[in-house]
């Protein structure tokens, strides 16, 4: 147990690029935590894919020890936390464990959207805020602008901001100075009866579940009998320890410390993130706050590109829930792609990053359909039902309303895509909110449905900015919406995998959209094949494919018999990438390809 | 060895292919080299290809040689005392047919036609004469290393020389009319006196100067539709002029003016290769076997040095699957068709339900002894094939 009042507990807030992570892992080398030798490029992103993009997924950890300049030890726990609202929920139990966040903020680009969002919450949590501008070896470092647009936009002072680089290292014990000077000790009492927040649980391939925790009150201890209050379940703590950040067994974590134990529990799910943690004997009578339960909020169905790869597909999504109880599945079966399952996401980032491990870390060859939202569907007997796939869309005669989630997004970007940003909103069923400057960047919030967005409205803003543009969401609540099912069918027959749920005023634009996309991909048969989307029976959009007009090889004498058997036997083998659909075959690639949809 | 068919040999052809050409053209993706004139390692090659066809003859056995076909490359280039020692060499090894056809390519120069009669005296009666196209500006987008009325006093030559001549022409040129074309194939069949022709399709292949040329965008090929109509146009233009199109690019005037060697291809007859790159199908103990000569003429050289064969006698043994596929796509090719019998390894009967699919289509035709494409068909061949192969 340390002295509570030289414990500082802090998380870093910043936009995805900003160097957050750069930045810590210079703190954790001036302390001590690492040798340099040791040191390996952003310690604390340490899953692959994180790495590779930069970006956080997973909240991490770490425990240094410094000794400061008026000469006295000091233990600072930093809480990493992922940059991107898919995992804002991270963010949130990350910020409830801390009592101070650094900003920081890329001296070269300014504010960004996802600064903001996060800057927020960390005030609404009552943190201490210490201003860090980084990046400030770069040529293009602005110090006083972005000073002032942080007093500007985020209303912060930022006249004592500190200066750093985490890439040159400059300006690092500043900032470890502030931590100390400026950022609030924690609060609590060692004698009262242990309450300890929740902070995360994962699945530790040696070590089973380890939970992270931050005490509040009392002192926990290994062998101690404690019970997670939400649950009711009791658990015999085993292993005790901190993150330095290679994991370190500890006597006792004492109020305001972080650290985390590991216990025999079987699934990450049964450690519910925000839960209280008590003792089973002397119980606090005063549960913490907890946070929000998570939702996914997106979802899509994932089917093995070959149908003998769904049982290693049923594998992979079970080991990947056991590390993120974000991430959810069930089966599904579909005409189109066979056996696979319908899984829900937090968000767009979170799908691709699912979809990602699965290929990458489990070699499985996939194919997801269309993201879609959940929808609210009353039905006329006032029955009020969910729906996660459009493909289990009641008879609309049954459909009193559909309700659609609409979110709030806020968008940075240079003055001179501003007007093609506001179309894509407006386009996209767009209500504007607020429009405002920061010297030469706009600031535009937007209402807006979600399914406008899981679609490709990241990308599409990406493409009109350039890559300018900054983009963060957060979910506003449902409202009710002109919703209709499209359907695509294919030589008469509807392929379940391309319905969507979308706007009557959209439906059309979608549907043309889907038919050409379609008519390009199918390949041409030996006889005419109509597209179409209908809603209902009534057809909105329509195209044909051709049949084949000539299709034979000119020339084929005994030097060629070899190479043209090969070639079909190439072919023959690429019909097993298709699905046959009625008489049509439609390659899986038309899939993937259809469902990635890009271009309005 | 498979058993011989009561009451003679079995048949074999051969094929030999001579490398070199004048020119290398801009379309062609065959197994050549540009001539160098380098006599002393065309004399050895020539050699080495007698020592092949010996090696092969001791392999096969006793057998009917029915057709010898000189492709290339440009065999008309060849010494015509090389091309006597060749058949010599074949004729020594095999028992001749009655009916043996000698073929021969050649290119329509004025050089060239030069040897005509020397390739004659050395036994040719058949002579394939790539003229490809009748107007100049044709011949130079083609990069032909002849004009127009060379070729035309070529090919007179060969019709004088040889008993039997057989044209080449490329359509689907960037730009070409139905009319420029048919106007182009008439005047070939009744001017130029062949018995003969093969129409083939532009096609553009991998690793050659259109393919580039195309990929750099310096012209487009033509689409399926216009391909299609140019095909249906060669058709009409000489089925009234009494050629039969036998096959998807071949027509001939009559049974007797049809390409045996060619046939024996396409009815999955025994052939040996012999030459840089040749390939083969033998009937060894083994069972069908694919022979494929080393293609560069140094190796090819080493090759017959070794062990007498351009292959090396290391060939691929067919699976009855592979032996069935090949046999279907060749036969469908001809008015022939395949037989059922050659097509159970793929289970393929006149009832199977894809045969039924497609006959219902109007696409093949299921005859009680074969299986034919129709014409409609072969239009689209590969397609039906795909279907037929899954």
């Amino acid at each position: 147990m340390f002295p509570i009042e030289r414990i500082r507990n802090f998380s870093v807030v910043a936009h995805i690029d900003h160097g957050k992570s750069t930045l810590s892992d210079r703190l954790i080398q001036e302390t001590g935590g690492l040798s340099a030798r040791e040191m390996k490029e952003q310690v604390l992103d340490n899953m692959e894919l994180e790495r590779e993009r930069g970006i956080t997924i997973k909240a991490q950890t770490v425990r240094l020890s410094y000794k400061a300049a008026d000469g006295l030890d000091y233990v600072l726990n930093l809480i990493d936390t992922p940059g991107h609202v898919d995992f804002a929920y991270e963010v949130s139990r990350s910020l409830a464990a801390c009592e101070g966040s650094l900003l920081v903020v890329d001296a070269s680009q300014g504010v960004e959207a996802q600064t903001l969002a996060n800057v927020y919450q960390a005030i609404d949590n009552g943190h201490e805020i210490v201003p860090v501008l980084n990046k400030i070896d770069l040529p293009a470092a602005d110090v006083e602008r972005v000073r002032a647009q942080i007093e500007d936009v985020i209303g912060l002072d930022a006249s004592d901001a500190v200066l750093a680089s985490g890439k040159t290292g400059l300006g690092i014990k500043d900032v470890l100075e502030a931590i100390v000077t400026r950022l609030p000790p924690p609060k609590g009492d060692p004698d009262a009866p242990l309450k300890a927040l929740l902070v995360d649980a994962w699945y530790d391939a040696y070590l089973g579940v380890v939970v992270l925790v931050r005490v509040m009150d009392g002192v926990l201890r290994p062998g101690q009998q404690i019970r997670l209050m939400q649950t009711g379940a009791s658990y015999r703590v085993e292993r005790l320890g901190v993150f330095r950040p290679a994991n370190t067994p500890v006597e006792a974590l004492g109020p305001g410390e972080i650290g985390y134990f590991t216990a025999a529990i079987k699934e990450v799910a049964d450690a519910a993130v925000g839960d209280t943690l008590t003792d089973e004997r002397r119980p606090t009578s005063q549960p913490l706050a907890g946070f929000r339960e998570v939702q996914p909020v997106v979802f899509c169905g994932l089917f093995p590109v070959d149908a003998a790869q769904f049982e290693d597909l049923r594998a992979a999504v079970g080991r990947l829930r056991l590390n993120d109880a974000s991430f959810t599945f069930e089966m599904e079966t579909s005409a189109a792609l066979g056996f696979g399952f319908r899984c829900g996401f937090l968000g767009l980032l979170h799908l691709e990053i699912v979809q990602e491990r699965l290929a990458r870390e489990f070699n499985l060859d996939l194919i997801a359909t269309s993201p879609s939202v959940v929808y609210k569907i009353t039905l006329t007997n006032g029955e009020v039902m969910e729906l996660h796939n459009p493909a289990d869309m009641p008879d609309p005669v049954k459909i009193e309303h559909i309700e659609e989630p609409w979110i709030k997004a806020t968008i940075f970007t240079p003055d001179e895509y501003l007007g093609s940003v506001i179309k894509l909103c407006q386009d996209r069923r767009g209500e504007q909110r607020e429009l405002s400057y920061v010297g030469s960047r706009a600031m535009v919030v937007y209402d807006l449905p979600l399914n406008e967005v899981v679609f490709d409205f990241y990308d599409r803003l990406k493409s009109i900015s350039k890559g300018y543009a900054s983009f963060d969401y957060a979910i506003e609540g449902y409202r009710q919406g002109d919703l209709v099912k499209m359907s695509i069918l294919v030589n008469g027959e509807p392929v379940d995998a391309l319905s969507m749920l979308v706007h009557r005023q959209r439906a059309e634009m979608r549907g043309r959209g889907m038919v050409e996309k379609m008519k390009d991909l199918i390949p041409p048969h030996l006889f005419q094949i109509p597209i179409q989307a209908a809603i209902g029976g009534k057809v909105i959009a329509r195209e044909t494919v051709r049949a084949l007009r000539k299709d034979v090889t000119a020339k084929c004498y005994g030097g060629d018999a070899s190479r043209k058997r090969k070639l079909l036997d190439k072919q023959k083998e690429g019909k097993k990438r298709m699905r046959q659909f009625g008489k049509v075959e439609i390659p899986q690639e038309a899939f993937i390809a259809a469902l990635k949809m890009d271009a309005d | 060895m498979t058993d011989a068919p009561p009451g003679g040999l079995r048949p074999l052809a051969l094929y030999v292919h001579w490398p070199y050409c004048a020119r290398v053209c801009p379309y062609c993706d065959f197994n050549v080299v540009r001539d160098r004139g380098r006599r002393q390692e065309q004399a050895q090659l020539a050699s080495a290809i007698v020592a092949d066809i010996a090696a092969h003859a001791r392999l096969t056995g006793p057998m009917r040689l029915t057709s010898i076909f000189f492709g290339g490359g440009t065999p008309s280039l060849m010494a015509p005392v090389w091309a006597a020692e060749i058949i010599a060499a074949a004729r020594a090894a095999w028992t001749s047919d009655e009916a043996l056809e000698i073929s021969l390519e050649a290119n329509p120069t004025d050089a060239e036609a030069g040897r005509f009669a020397g390739l004659r005296a050395a036994g040719v009666q058949r002579l394939s004469l790539g003229v490809q196209a009748l107007d100049d500006a044709s011949l130079s987008f083609l990069g032909r290393n002849h004009g127009a009325d060379e070729a035309i006093r070529a090919a007179r030559l060969a019709a004088a020389l040889f008993p039997r001549l057989s044209l080449d022409l490329i359509y689907a040129l960037p730009g070409q009319t139905p009319e420029a074309w048919t106007e182009t194939l008439a005047r070939a069949a009744d001017e130029l006196g062949p018995e003969h022709l093969s129409a083939y399709q532009l096609t553009i292949e991998p690793g050659t100067a259109f393919h580039r040329a195309v990929g750099r965008g310096r012209f487009t090929p033509v689409d399926a539709e216009l391909a299609a109509q140019l095909y249906e146009a060669t058709q009409a233009v000489l089925e009234r002029r009494g050629f039969d199109a036998y096959e998807v690019s071949n027509h001939a005037r009559g049974a007797g003016a049809r390409s045996r060697h060619n046939l024996a291809y396409w009815r999955g007859w025994a052939y040996a290769g012999v030459g840089p790159g040749a390939h083969g199908r033998l009937d060894l103990d083994g069972g069908r076997t694919a022979t494929a000569a080393a293609p560069g003429i140094a190796d090819y050289l080493a090759a017959v040095e070794r062990t007498g064969l351009g292959w090396g006698g290391a060939g691929e043994v067919l699976t009855s699957q592979a032996v069935a596929e090949e046999r279907l796509m060749m036969g469908l090719r001809t008015e022939e068709g395949a037989p059922w019998s050659a097509l159970a390894a793929l289970s393929l009967t006149p009832s199977h339900p894809r045969v039924q699919a497609l006959a219902e289509a109007g696409l093949v035709a299921p005859g009680a002894e074969a299986l034919r494409a129709t014409r409609a068909g072969r239009l689209v061949l590969n397609a039906v094939l795909e279907r037929l192969m899954v």
